[in-house]
């Protein structure tokens, strides 16, 4: 009976997912003729080359520095969002609503959310506008819009979210008696965080982390923007070939960036249960 | 009472009685930073989309950055009356379309995967996993296969099949996830009460299942056509000859350089607050009448 229902979710996963990515592999060992179609030669060239290439290098020291700062901003931002929500906010109605707050603007266009940045950090956009004005500087901030700060800007705003709802979601079930008794027992305030609050919201934390570091890593159109074409991630680089029809060696890159956001999630997974946390 | 408090020493006292009134002197400094920090996360998060909704408010005049020349609606009527500002009426109602079957499908693939879930099954965890992969393979590299595996097989892609597909290996996933928290607080007597009174399997779950998890279906719903309406990786290998929405949007923002761009963020975010207040408002609706059966049964 179980098989019956989680049928549909097998029959959308079968040629949607496991089909696609086992194309994207096929390809990855085909040639490329000269009219961008694939032969039916099998060959490892297109592995060599990215593995010969330093751009391949710089590209993934790039990719994974803007899911490390962006993974770091948004943990600390999203685990004491959450904290505040869940221990400071006495009022639960309160919390629910403030908690609201924060998720309305992920139900709206991403891509809406990031260009709403450029009327702000631009060169005569508001904040340069306003720091002229009160004398603080004299000529305009270049590194506001199109840099690597706006890239990291337009991540931290999209994605913070995807941090506070798990967490919220594993210190709302925190026993508040338990921070009590740690309390009477004459815990200190740093000793309750550090043995009680962050050991219980970890998986929220895992859960969260896996959310922001695929998206970041399987990113490309944030950086294409924000950085105004000055930096280039793993996937953008790929889309490159895509657009003049080189498959095959973006297929390679594609299966390479596969593995490594495999590699990264499972590590993450060896530490919690997520099924369990999840579904409790 | 006071004899208790009277053993106490005075600090301690005066301690037990800030938290119990939750008075402003009683909060920690930590409060007050962590206060702060959110009105500024909150700020930040919804300060430049204010921004840009202001901005679409120009006239001719108008530029992409502040101080604002004049108040017209004059960029939302060029943003569907030019042609140069690309096909937005037609992306927007293959969005919405798309939108809305999605939606129905996540609902109930979600909703039949969640009950599924509930019990140990054979390859239950080769199942999760691959959902797990679904949701954090990237977008784009899962469009170009679902468009090489149409090209392979002769198939001409379209926003109505692969564009659904890849949509929905990303959307599909979500909504079991939320099922999942949606069904942990499902107590299973329910349904065991029901079986017992003799109902059938398909009596239980439309009468007892689905009534009593409207409100996470409606959440599922929600995040089902969000997703699907501002979906732009997988979509863009994967549309065929004809965009949607956020393909429109991706391609105005190479393009145009006037407050248009501003006027159709504007636009969808309209829509796609309605949505969200159509769903958290039947949400609350569904709640309240639960509540005030509850309440016409007790006094009965």
């Amino acid at each position: 009976m179980s098989w019956l229902y989680a049928s549909p979710l097998v029959i959308v996963l079968i040629p949607f997912f496991v089909a696609p990515i086992f194309v994207v592999i096929v390809a990855s060992f085909l040639e490329n003729d000269a009219f961008g179609g694939m032969v039916g030669h099998f060959t490892l060239a297109n592995y060599a080359a990215v593995f010969s290439q330093e751009l391949t290098w710089r590209l993934y020291l790039s990719t994974v520095k803007f899911a490390a700062i962006t993974w770091a901003v948004t943990l600390v931002l999203g685990f004491w969002i959450a904290y505040f929500l869940v221990f400071h906010i006495r009022n639960q109605l309160l919390a629910i609503g403030l908690f609201l707050l924060c998720t309305v603007p992920f139900w709206t266009s991403n891509i809406i959310r990031m260009i709403s940045w450029i009327p702000l950090l631009g060169k005569n956009g508001l904040i340069n506008s306003v720091l002229i004005s009160t004398g603080a500087i004299h000529e305009p901030l270049e590194f506001l819009l199109f840099s690597d700060f706006a890239v990291v800007v337009a991540y931290v705003h999209q994605l913070t979210i995807f941090m506070i709802v798990p967490i919220f979601n594993a210190m709302a079930r925190i026993d508040k008696r338990t921070i009590e008794a740690a309390r009477d027992a004459g815990a200190s305030r740093f000793e309750i965080m550090r043995f009680i609050v962050v050991p219980l919201s970890k998986n929220g934390i895992a859960l969260g982390s896996i959310f922001v570091l695929s998206i970041v890593m399987g990113d490309f159109f944030v950086v294409k923007v924000m950085s105004g074409g000055g930096s280039a991630s793993i996937v953008s680089a790929l889309f490159e070939d895509i657009a003049v029809l080189q498959y095959p060696p973006a297929a390679a890159s594609a299966v390479v960036l596969l593995l490594v956001v495999v590699i990264m999630i499972s590590l993450i997974l060896r530490t919690v249960d997520v099924r369990k946390e999840i579904a409790q | 009472m006071s004899a208790e408090q009277a053993s106490l020493p005075p600090s301690a006292v005066r301690a037990r009685r800030h938290a119990a009134e939750g008075s402003a002197p009683g909060r920690p400094w930590t409060f007050w930073v962590l206060a702060t920090l959110f009105v500024a996360y909150v700020l930040a998060l919804y300060g430049p989309m204010f921004c840009i909704y202001v901005l679409s408010l120009q006239d001719v005049r108008g530029g992409l950055v502040f101080p604002m020349k004049g108040l017209s609606t004059h960029w939302f009527v060029d943003l569907f009356t030019q042609v140069r500002t690309g096909d937005v009426k037609g992306g927007f109602q293959r969005s919405f379309v798309l939108a809305l079957l999605v939606t129905v499908l996540t609902v109930v693939g979600s909703f039949l995967a969640g009950l599924a879930f509930r019990n140990r099954f054979k390859g239950d965890g080769i199942v999760f996993y691959l959902m797990i992969g679904s949701l954090v393979a990237p977008g784009l590299v899962l469009g170009i296969g679902v468009g090489l595996l149409f090209q392979y097989f002769g198939l001409e892609a379209a926003w109505y099949t692969s564009a659904l597909g890849a949509h929905l290996s990303w959307t599909l996933p979500f909504g079991v996830l939320v099922m999942f928290a949606v069904m942990s607080r499902f107590d299973r007597a329910w349904e065991e009460a029901a079986r017992d009174l003799g109902a059938s399997r398909w009596q239980i779950i439309w009468l007892v299942v689905v009534p009593i998890l409207a409100p996470g279906l409606v959440a599922v719903a929600l995040f089902g056509f969000t997703l699907s309406y501002d979906e732009f990786a997988r979509t863009l290998q994967t549309s065929g000859s004809l965009n949607t929405l956020p393909l429109e949007i991706w391609s105005m923002t190479l393009n145009v350089t006037s407050p248009s761009l501003y006027a159709l963020g504007t636009v969808t975010t309209i829509a796609s607050f309605l949505i969200i207040g159509v769903c958290l408002g039947a949400i609350i609706l569904i709640q309240k009448r639960r509540a005030s059966q509850i309440a016409a049964r007790a006094a009965e």
